[in-house]
């Protein structure tokens, strides 16, 4: 009996060995974790139950059928981060060079599965070869499964992709289509074609790191949302994210104790908005004054900078957070803003997670890069987001909210429950220069006159007491006591049920 | 007594005069320039006049603009400050055409002292001691040489209209003496229009004593002790303390018995400093006089108890002293850091922008503590390029010296400044230098201590361990918060565990956490432990924390698995891992910070004035690449050694950011 026990035992040692030490130390030698210490890392310690440790690939061409490792290259299953359940799946590159096998794909589907049917996150650690070349078409199948899986749980369960090494070929859609992908720098890079395959077809020259390096990612094709240095660090970040989502769509944002009082009075933020209309000031301050704690993780951070997007907690209940950034481009909306902040409006509202909006927008970027571009349709993408969006939604323009911007900028009319100005706030069709410009094109000749009509167009315009009294803000609000009543408003809307008409799903502009 | 004065200046020195003339019920005009719209010393002031554009030189230091000004408000007297038109004698001139009191010495004084050859010829006269040196213009290299050797060398050769160090030589041999002569004629000429020269000896290991002096139109006069303003930087003073650690009772008198003196010669009222340098064998000769309240002026009302700026107005109101010499009586030790905004880690290069954090520590005035914080800034409000960039004068008194510079220690640590940079933590640094605790200080102290500039605190192992301790006990409260979360699985949460690993300054401490109702003992592998206890909650920017008895302040930041902690002057990012995670975390490769050596970044938010170079030129080390204007000051920056220019990113005109890439290198 003893020795049946121990069996388990000494195979439970071979199989958490994975490729061996050599590959192992190999890994370690790279400055990159096992699939194991990361999974590790992620969890709360002592926490992880492992799925199908034992699986192994049936393949028999090429020998394959002589090695036949235990878990076969990816290790899955559940554990929890900070006491809430989570699933999830890391590849190992020790084994097979974390190539994606049948099997393989079959043990990923097993908890994602799971995850749907029992309304946990799916966390994906990334670090594999590509498909196992063995396999052929066997393994191709497997990616597809595991897309559909993907499909499936969108919306349904958070799912989040932490790409630690090679991720290439048709590996990379399966984290395309979670909710958040983070690299590691220098370890890490994703591309559907790598750098040989580009140098045959187009002649470009290009390393692994230029093509689908985090920098690429992060600043170039928005792909990913975030880079951190190395592993540790990266699982300590994908923890912290962890704990401002739910565990997916039939529960409320996630609440923590806080120690910030929510009636803070921030007097400083009276002072945020310079003299000069034309001067930029950091949004980001106006956000790290209203969150507790000062505590604000950025989504897509090093991309589209001229939109802000992240999460907050206030009262210790996730926020997300939809900041325009006057410093970047005046905060105007352009096509990589509007994807970027739709896609996380989006998101947000999938989970429950209220929203913030933090608008100071002079209207759209002009250009023929971005009309050729789509700006139209990408553009459309923000505001069928916040339209659609049943979360409760609080605004707050704190300076220009100019034109169609101001429509798409979570405004009253798609449906915004709070909406605030600051006194500095400018409402109008466009600024006063323009306007004039247009409206008086008779007496451009008269700079004189012009001037007087710029002065009185401010007078009448630049201020949000013109829409405060067709109702399309709710309230003038003081800078300083901000925190305040966004508290309160979402405290107010803690009860909010709103539905869209049934549809078999929407046809939003993609 | 007067119904309403004006001042004539702005920050802090414009409050602190807005809040004794209120203390006395005396109304108050301010005077502001675009810049200063909204500024504290403008919310004070029961009444203020906008008075032109930003540059000082058509705003604050227009006399006719001022005047208006008092016309305008009816204010009976005027307060300079200091700076600006504080020792113009025109304006003191202006004021009396007028009938308006000049809150200051006569016209008479402040032109007899204005000069550095008379007022040296004055004070000889009025029996002060003054460097042996030759008084008389010198006219040629020769004269110089033989004029240097009678003094005996060293020898300092300095321009009669200087300042600022400019037109200044030290010269130990006949040939520098030849050389310094020259080159502080040119620079004299160039930069104040006055090249007239002379010769004096060069103290060594000199020490800056000034005296504050108070005298009325009476005939009285007193001295109130002295100020140690030893510790400069090119000039610019950092830290004051009153007394000064190095003069003794006999010395005190004797200076001051002069100082006061050479006042009476001059006809003086009101509050004025004579400046004396003071060498190793408490030697003191007399350098200048200041017609006007100093900056430094807090450490004497600190431990005098007397209200500078209310004397000076009695004394202006016409008032005889109601102090007697033997009534002045020194109580304690006070210090005072300038807090500037410029960066220690730029070679202290200005800084502006918006403060998005300004807190400093409360003022107290306890029996044997009190924490004084001069200021003329707020939170939320902005640093402009136009003005003097120091933005608050933290001062501390004790008992003792000791006790002082211990307070000042925490007052610094609390004192919370974001959005800009400053010289916080060079003032900690300074404040825990053996050699400045110690007393044992010169003029030349920075340049000595500092030769390459500051760059952060190493702290000493016993500090380190404290802050590790501290990090580690805040570490556990936030991850035990964590674990509060909605949502957890019932009978599965997470347990925080009580062993941890900090990693701090390359170095990693693993600890044990026993924790209870009132803190936290946090034992060390080497059998050392601390008990910390603290009010501390997550998020708290601020941590007031006790280690055995001891207290210790924290600002706290986040990072990556732990916090930004900056204390005592140092910076450190503190990392608090569980055993596992540190183990881990010790595989993962060093990542170097980017190599900027091929690159010229932008060391300032400023201006590109003027590219000097071109794509593909060779450039010399030394060889002007650019031109950056930073408030309102050209800044040339130049290659650090010989390279070919690969790539220019910037063009005359670019406003850039700090660090933003102006050109790349080969």
């Amino acid at each position: 009996m003893k020795d049946i026990l121990n069996e388990l035992e000494s195979r439970r040692e071979a199989a958490r060995l994975g490729g061996g030490q050599r590959r192992i130390d190999s890994q370690h030698k790279k400055g990159k974790l096992t699939a194991r210490e990361r999974i590790e890392l992620l969890l709360d310690e002592g926490s992880f139950e492992e799925f199908d440790m034992f699986v192994a690939h049936r393949c028999t061409d090429f020998d394959m059928q002589e090695d036949r490792p235990a878990g076969d290259g990816v290790v899955t299953g559940w554990g929890t981060i900070n006491g809430r359940m989570v699933y999830v799946f890391s590849q190992d590159f020790t084994v097979f060079g974390g190539s994606l096998s049948e099997t393989h794909a079959q043990k990923i589907c097993k908890i994602m599965d799971m995850a749907v049917q029992n309304g946990a996150p799916v966390i994906g650690l990334n670090d594999s070869g590509g498909a196992r070349i063995q396999e052929g078409v066997a393994s191709l199948a497997g990616y597809a499964e595991v897309f559909q899986r993907n499909i499936m749980a969108s919306g349904v369960v958070p799912q989040i992709s932490v790409i630690m090494g090679p991720c290439a070929g048709g590996a990379v859609y399966s984290p395309a289509m979670t909710d958040f992908i983070f690299m590691v720098r220098d370890t890490s890079y994703m591309f559907v074609t790598g750098p040989d395959v580009v140098k045959t077809v187009t002649n470009e020259h290009v390393t692994a790191e230029e093509l689908g390096g985090a920098s690429t990612h992060t600043r170039k094709s928005s792909v990913a949302d975030g880079a951190f240095d190395n592993d540790v660090e990266a699982l300590i970040e994908v923890r912290r994210l962890f704990d401002f989502l739910p565990l997916n769509n039939r529960e409320k944002a996630p609440v923590r104790p806080f120690f910030d009082d929510p009636g803070r009075i921030e007097d400083s933020l009276d002072t945020l908005i310079p003299d000069n209309p034309n001067q930029p000031y950091d949004m980001k301050e106006l956000i790290l004054k209203i969150a507790d704690e000062g505590d604000f993780y950025e989504i897509q951070e090093d991309f589209a900078k001229n939109i802000v997007t992240g999460f907050v907690r206030i009262e210790g209940q996730t926020v997300g957070v939809v900041a325009n950034q006057p410093m970047v481009l005046a905060g105007c909306l352009d096509i990589d803003s509007s994807r970027k902040a739709a896609r996380f409006v989006r998101f947000c509202d999938a989970f429950e997670i209220p929203l913030l909006t933090l608008v100071d927008v002079p209207g759209f970027l002009p250009g023929t890069a971005q009309e050729y571009g789509g700006v139209i349709k990408h553009g459309a993408k923000l505001l069928y987001a916040f339209g659609e969006a049943t979360v409760p939604k609080v605004t707050v323009i704190t300076r220009k909210a100019y034109g169609g911007a101001y429509d798409v900028m979570s405004s009253k009319h798609l449906r915004g429950d709070f909406n605030y100005a600051w006194p500095t706030a400018q409402i109008a069709v466009m600024g006063a220069k323009g306007a004039t410009e247009i409206l008086y094109r008779s007496e451009l000749d008269d700079p004189e006159k012009i001037a007087k009509r710029t002065a009185d167009y401010e007078d009448r315009f630049a201020n949000p007491f013109v829409a405060a009294e067709k109702g399309f803000i709710d309230e003038v609000i003081q800078p300083r006591s901000t925190r305040r009543r966004v508290a309160r408003a979402f405290a107010s809307l803690r009860g909010k049920k709103q539905s869209n008409p049934w549809k078999k799903h929407d046809n939003m502009p993609l | 007594m007067f119904d309403k004065i004006l001042i004539a200046n702005r920050g802090e020195i414009a409050c602190r005069v807005i809040k004794t003339a209120r203390k006395m019920g005396i109304k108050t005009v301010a005077v502001y320039s675009d810049a200063d719209r909204h500024a504290l010393h403008v919310e004070m002031a029961d009444e203020a006049v906008h008075i032109g554009p930003p540059p000082a030189n058509q705003s604050y230091i227009v006399i006719d603009k001022i005047m208006d000004a008092i016309r305008q408000t009816g204010a009976q007297a005027v307060h300079p400050g200091y700076g600006f038109l504080s020792e113009n004698r025109k304006f003191a001139e202006a004021l009396e055409a007028e009938g308006v009191v000049f809150v200051g010495p006569p016209a008479s004084a402040i032109e007899a002292m204005g000069d550095k050859i008379t007022s040296k010829k004055i004070a000889q006269e009025a029996g002060v001691s003054t460097v042996p040196g030759y008084m008389g213009l010198i006219e040629s290299a020769d004269e110089a040489v033989r004029i240097s050797r009678e003094i005996g060398y060293p020898v300092m050769i300095k321009a009669s209209a200087g300042g600022g160090g400019k037109g200044m030589r030290i010269a130990w041999t006949d040939e520098e003496a030849r050389e310094g002569f020259q080159s502080s004629k040119n620079e004299a000429a160039s930069s104040f229009g006055d090249d007239r020269i002379f010769i004096e000896k060069f103290v060594t290991q000199p020490r800056h004593i000034e005296i504050q002096v108070l005298c009325d139109a009476h005939g009285n006069g007193l001295y109130l002790g002295e100020r140690e303003c030893s510790i400069q930087r090119r000039n610019q003073k950092v830290i004051e303390e009153a007394p000064s650690p190095f003069l003794d009772a006999a010395t005190r008198r004797a200076m001051g018995e002069q100082a006061v003196a050479l006042a009476k010669a001059v006809g003086y009222t009101s509050a004025g400093t004579v400046e004396f340098i003071v060498d190793g064998a408490r030697n003191f000769y007399f350098l200048e006089m200041n017609t006007r309240l100093q900056v430094e002026h807090p450490v004497t009302e600190l431990i005098t108890g007397i209200d500078l700026v209310e004397q000076m107005i009695r004394v202006a109101g016409g008032e005889k002293l109601s102090l007697t010499q033997q009534g002045v009586k020194l109580n304690g030790w006070a210090m005072e850091s300038r807090l500037y905004a410029e960066d220690p880690y730029r070679n202290f290069l200005p800084s502006i922008g918006r403060l998005t954090r300004y807190r400093p520590p409360a003022e107290e005035a306890e029996s044997d503590r009190a924490v004084r914080n001069d200021t003329g800034v707020f939170e939320g409000g902005e640093i402009s390029m136009y003005y003097d960039p120091m933005i608050a004068k933290l001062c501390t008194w004790a008992p003792t010296r000791e006790a002082a510079i211990e307070e000042m220690r925490i007052a610094l640590d609390a004192f919370e400044v974001e959005g800009i940079g400053h010289n916080l933590p060079f003032l900690s640094a300074v404040m825990d230098h053996p050699k400045f605790v110690a007393g044992d200080i010169t003029t030349a102290f920075i340049a000595e201590e500092y030769p390459d500039g500051f760059d952060g605190v190493t702290l000493p192992r016993d500090a380190l361990h404290r802050v590790a301790a501290a990090a580690a006990a805040m570490f556990r409260v936030a991850e035990i918060r964590r674990t509060r979360i909605s949502g957890t699985m019932d009978n599965h949460e997470r347990r925080v565990g009580s062993d941890w690993v900090v990693l701090v300054q390359g170095e990693s401490f693993p600890v044990t956490i026993a924790a209870d109702h009132d803190g936290s003992t946090v034992h060390f592998a080497d059998g050392t432990r601390h008990r910390v206890s603290s009010d501390w909650t997550p998020g708290d920017a601020l941590a007031r924390l006790d280690i055995d008895g001891e207290p210790l302040v924290l600002k706290v930041g986040k990072v990556t698995g732990g916090y930004r902690i900056r204390t005592r002057g140092a910076d450190l990012k503190v990392q608090v891992f569980t055993p596992r995670q540190a183990e881990l975390a010790a595989l993962m490769p060093e990542k170097l910070p980017p190599d900027t050596s091929k690159l010229l970044l932008c060391p300032m938010p400023g201006l590109i004035v003027k590219i000097d170079v071109e794509e593909g030129q060779e450039v010399q080390e030394g060889q002007a690449l650019c031109t950056v204007e930073a408030m309102k000051m050209e800044n040339i920056l130049r290659a650090e050694r010989k390279a070919i220019v690969t790539k220019i990113n910037a063009g005359p005109g670019d406003s850039l950011a700090v660090d933003e890439v102006i050109m790349e290198f080969e």
